[in-house]
């Protein structure tokens, strides 16, 4: 008789089964429980025996690291996968994230033999191709967004900032003004990456208020602008779901005032193939390859966050960039010579996501871009039509852009946190939406259903928060306080983890 | 169109809902000014077909690794990866999730990531690791700026071993953060002294072991420098496979370990995406950048795990921020966390030999080759030739010749003077008929 794996404890309120699996939903060990050091899925050559030429650097101790065969790992992360929340099984309404459809097409282009296996130092003459198809993504972002020039290296979003605000502060030195220029104005509204990548290159950050309509509006950044200042970073959508009205005259005053306009442009989505940014007078915007054009999430990347740079800005683009000498296009790699502000990663960028990003926006076409941003603000507000008599809005019933924002006034006396809230829409099968953000609203509920969305589904989607609603104000609380009851994992004790981290694990845990 | 679910009579039943008379009238607060009266002048939308037409005949202008006799490395590495790999990481509930933000349903990813953590710390020896990086020149600079926050200094000094691009990543961010940095001359022979240069003023000394030149550096004596003098040993990699057969820098005193680990599960991708590797000491890691995931219990006492320490990070500390970055390489994480755990211990040490013994045979076969020189001493799976010419050119001729012979240094360090230095990567996946054809063509070509 074997005896149960350790990994099967005795639980509080033990499920019903002696596993504490529950059919589909199966426990899974840890790799280091279950593996075993001597155990290994592949078969590799064991070569002939030769003389070493490692000095005295060869690894005389352990490593420790447990092996699973090929049978077992196959289940372990089939298992595994099987926890996760994912767009392709359900609505994920996550403001700010735009989790839309991810075609698999997208992944069948990026591991193409000639697409997936090239070296980023091969010589360019055996890579023709992969720079044609980076000047083609390149074309088709510059036309998206009125503006002069590309840096497609950055690696993510937060990545394309800080490279849009290195261009600015490259160019705030150029001008001799890099001793004075130290601020950079931000909304409070803002994601949290805008102040801390200014921060990162050493602005302080000065804090625009948002009217009570949730814009800022030009008059506070008047108030907040003066010599000192290099740049705005002003999301437009903006994170409170809606466009920011001020957008050209708060650009106008900002290069009056001899700064930047630093776009954070996490909310594309709304506008492709609509307006261009570049008509609004950004500077310079980051745009998420990953949102917008859908290359998957990852469970948390990789993302791509190319940057487009206005005029102004276009000389002081990291290196390396693509260059067309007649029939040839060549890669300027060394900054040396040029204005380029340098390098701001190993090799060109995330190759892969500019595959996915190309193939997402040749199927879609110009036509299709512009349908996609307006059936997501459409899907947005058709949401908000459908909760308005239920939810509260914190700047009133207005039109929103891709995603509507809600708070926690409607809540109030409930005894239900929009935590508990949240937790309950796991119940219902679906995953929560974005909360507790932006800061600048209480118990913020930021909804972004996307284009992707069928209107049965959306329909299904406001019934059930309907149905949810209702119960919260019928005092119904226990619904909401104990779940998620049907997850993988009742609530999750985050206190816990933060105070006495386990970050890894230890040998005779 | 084919991803688009509403139709035209969907569109006008939630038109009516929502009660405007058009799509353009949610777009109200737009100036009118800003707003496209005409469409953009790009293609239409394609069929998937077309798509497939189009970027196929893209791919098919470039050489495939695969394809060719292939040497070549400097920070990324022709590995096999094991089919399984691509077909776990290609499950939608992998794919087509978000950041864990949800614990409850999303212990998928957060039990693969603590995984990963712990595979990572084993591997460089040290005791605590993150979520992953963008790659491994990014982790690099991260480590500097945490180096200068825990030493309150804000002066480096890189090695003449990293890898240029490092090199140039860690340069561009301090100087842009106005912080300083201290270089050394480009090293081809590992045979710097770098415990020379070290004093009171450097948060961290940057080493990268094998260098960029293919040496292996003890770290030990550079680590007691840099404790004598209250700085840091950053340490680099740019071969995850190497560790599998050398000393790991935990055991040779380094304080942070960061490097790249697309060597383990994932393709060479042109560059991008890869997975950047960073661990650290435990009383370091509240300075630690990036994602961290944690084990916990949740409400009924089972083990769970959440997303933790996350008051480090940019969402709640805002410009006090550790970092500015709000991902990881969860993806890439994920194919490394499988592809090491199939390998395993066993697994991971066979390969790291093999890679070895590759390199060292191809090493022999070039070394007898009239006029090439070897420079190294040691070297896991790459190494720097001296070739009698241009490097640049002699590599431009093998692939006319269909042998991709490796990274000429002026590619890496133009107008250093370096132009007669090859470096060659030889890993399992070059045969003995690839090391004959490079050494044919190589004769040919000089």
């Amino acid at each position: 008789m074997l005896d149960r794996p350790a990994h099967i404890d005795d639980f509080e309120e033990a499920p019903a089964t002696f596993t504490g699996n529950r059919g589909l939903d199966q426990e899974e060990a840890l790799i280091f429980e279950s593996g075993r050091r001597e155990a290994s899925g592949v078969d590799v050559d064991e070569p002939p025996p030769f003389a070493p030429r490692l000095g005295s650097l060869a690894r005389t101790e352990p490593i420790g690291l447990p092996g699973l065969t090929e049978p077992e790992t196959m289940r372990h992360y089939v298992r595994l996968s099987r926890k996760n929340y994912s767009i392709d099984a359900g609505l994920y309404p996550l403001g700010s994230c735009t989790m839309k459809h991810n075609p698999r097409l997208n992944e069948k282009m990026a591991r193409l033999e000639g697409l997936a296996d090239i070296h980023p130092l091969q010589p360019v003459s055996t890579a023709q191709g992969a720079l044609e198809l980076m000047q083609t993504l390149a074309h088709w972002l510059l036309t998206l967004t009125n503006t002069q020039a590309i840096a497609l290296s950055p690696k993510a979003g937060a990545h394309g900032e800080l490279c849009g605000m290195m261009a600015i502060k490259s160019a705030i030195a150029a001008k001799g003004e890099g001793a004075t220029r130290k601020v950079v104005l931000i909304p409070q509204s803002a994601h949290g990456t805008n102040p801390a990548t200014a921060a990162l290159l050493g602005f302080s950050v000065r804090v625009v208020p948002a009217a009570a309509d949730g814009t800022v509006r030009v008059a506070a950044v008047t108030e907040a602008l003066g010599p000192d200042v290099a740049a705005i970073m002003l999301t437009n959508p903006n994170t409170c779901g809606l466009f920011e009205r001020d957008i050209v005259e708060i650009a106008d005053a900002v290069h009056e005032a001899g700064a930047y306009f630093y776009c954070d442009g996490a909310n594309f989505n709304a506008i492709a193939g609509v307006a261009r940014p570049g008509d609004f007078g950004v500077d310079a915007m980051h745009i998420n390859l990953h949102k917008t054009f859908s290359t998957p999430h990852g469970g948390g990347g990789p993302g791509a966050g190319p940057v487009v740079l206005s005029q102004r800005l276009a000389p002081f683009a990291p290196v390396p960039f693509i260059r067309r000498d007649g029939e040839r296009l060549t890669l300027v790699e060394d900054a040396a010579g040029t204005q380029s502000f340098g390098r701001l990663t190993a090799f060109h960028g995330q190759m892969g996501m500019f595959v996915r990003a190309l193939a997402y926006l040749l199927a879609h076409g110009g036509d299709g871009v512009a349908q996609a941003s307006k059936d997501a603000v459409l899907s947005a507000n058709y949401v908000r039509a459908g909760l308005r008599d239920v939810m509260t809005q914190p700047f009133g019933d207005r039109a929103c852009m891709h995603e509507v924002l809600f708070d926690d006034a409607w809540l109030k006396g409930s005894g239900v946190a929009t935590l508990d809230f949240a937790k309950a829409m796991i119940d219902e099968g679906y995953h929560p939406m974005t909360m507790y953000f932006p800061l600048v609203v209480h118990g913020a509920m930021l909804i972004e259903p996307t284009e992707s969305e069928s209107k049965a589904s959306l329909d299904l989607f406001v019934a059930t928060l309907r149905d949810l609603a209702r119960a919260a104000r019928e005092g119904d609380k226990e619904r909401f306080i104990e779940a998620p009851r049907f997850a993988p994992r009742r609530r999750v004790d985050e206190t816990l983890a933060a105070r006495k981290p386990v970050l890894r694990w230890e040998a005779g845990d | 169109m084919r991803y688009h679910p509403l139709s035209d009579a969907d569109r006008e039943a939630m038109l009516a809902a929502i009660g405007v008379a058009d799509i353009e009238a949610l777009y109200a607060d737009a100036p009118a000014s800003t707003l496209l009266t005409s469409p953009l002048d790009l293609p239409p939308h394609k069929s998937e077909m077309e798509v497939e037409r189009v970027l196929s005949r893209l791919a098919a202008r470039n050489v495939a690794a695969g394809r060719v006799p292939f040497f070549v490395g400097a920070g990324a590495y022709k590995h096999h990866v094991p089919a399984s790999v691509d077909h776990l990481v290609q499950r939608s509930e992998f794919l087509t999730s978000y950041t864990p933000y949800q614990p409850e349903i999303s212990q998928g990813t957060l039990q693969y990531l603590f995984e990963f953590q712990t595979q990572v710390a084993l591997l460089t020896g040290m005791e605590v690791a993150n979520a992953s990086m963008y790659d491994g020149s990014t982790a690099t600079a991260e480590a500097v700026l945490m180096a200068h926050r825990l030493t309150k200094r804000r002066k480096a000094l890189l090695s003449g071993g990293l890898h240029p691009h490092y090199a140039e990543v860690v340069r561009t961010i301090s100087r842009l953060a106005e912080d300083a940095v201290a270089d050394m001359a480009p090293d081809p022979r590992g045979v710097e002294d770098l415990i020379a240069q070290i004093d009171d003023t450097l948060s961290c000394v940057v080493v990268q072991t094998p260098d960029v030149f293919g040496n292996l550096r003890d770290l030990t004596p550079i680590a007691e420098a840099c404790h004598r003098h209250g700085a840091l040993l950053v340490a680099v990699f740019t071969e995850a496979v190497s560790l599998g057969l050398v000393t790991p820098p935990g055991a040779m005193g380094a304080d942070i370990v960061v490097g790249e680990g697309q060597s383990i599960g994932n393709a060479l991708n042109f560059g991008g995406p890869y997975v950047g590797l960073f661990a650290t000491r435990n009383e370091f890691v509240r300075q630690m950048p990036g994602r961290l995931a944690g084990e916990s219990v949740d409400a009924d006492g089972r083990r769970s795990f959440v997303l933790t320490l996350s008051t480090r990070e940019q969402h709640i500390r805002r410009d006090k921020a550790t970092s500015n970055i709000c991902t990881n390489s969860g993806l890439c994480a994920l194919a490394f966390t499988i592809h090491l755990t199939l390998l395993g211990e066993a697994g991971l040490t066979k390969l790291a030999r093999l890679n070895h013994a590759n390199a060292v045979a191809l090493a022999e076969m070039l070394e007898k080759v009239p006029g090439v020189e070897l420079l190294n001493r040691t070297f896991f799976n790459e190494f720097t030739l001296r070739v009698p010419g241009d490097a640049a050119a002699i590599v431009e001729t093998m692939a006319a010749k269909g042998v991709l012979a490796g990274v000429p240094v002026s590619r890496l360090l133009p107008g250093a003077g370096l132009d007669d230095l090859l470096l060659v990567a030889s890993t399992e996946a070059n045969a003995d008929e690839d090391r004959a054809a490079f050494v044919s063509a190589l004769k040919e070509t000089l």
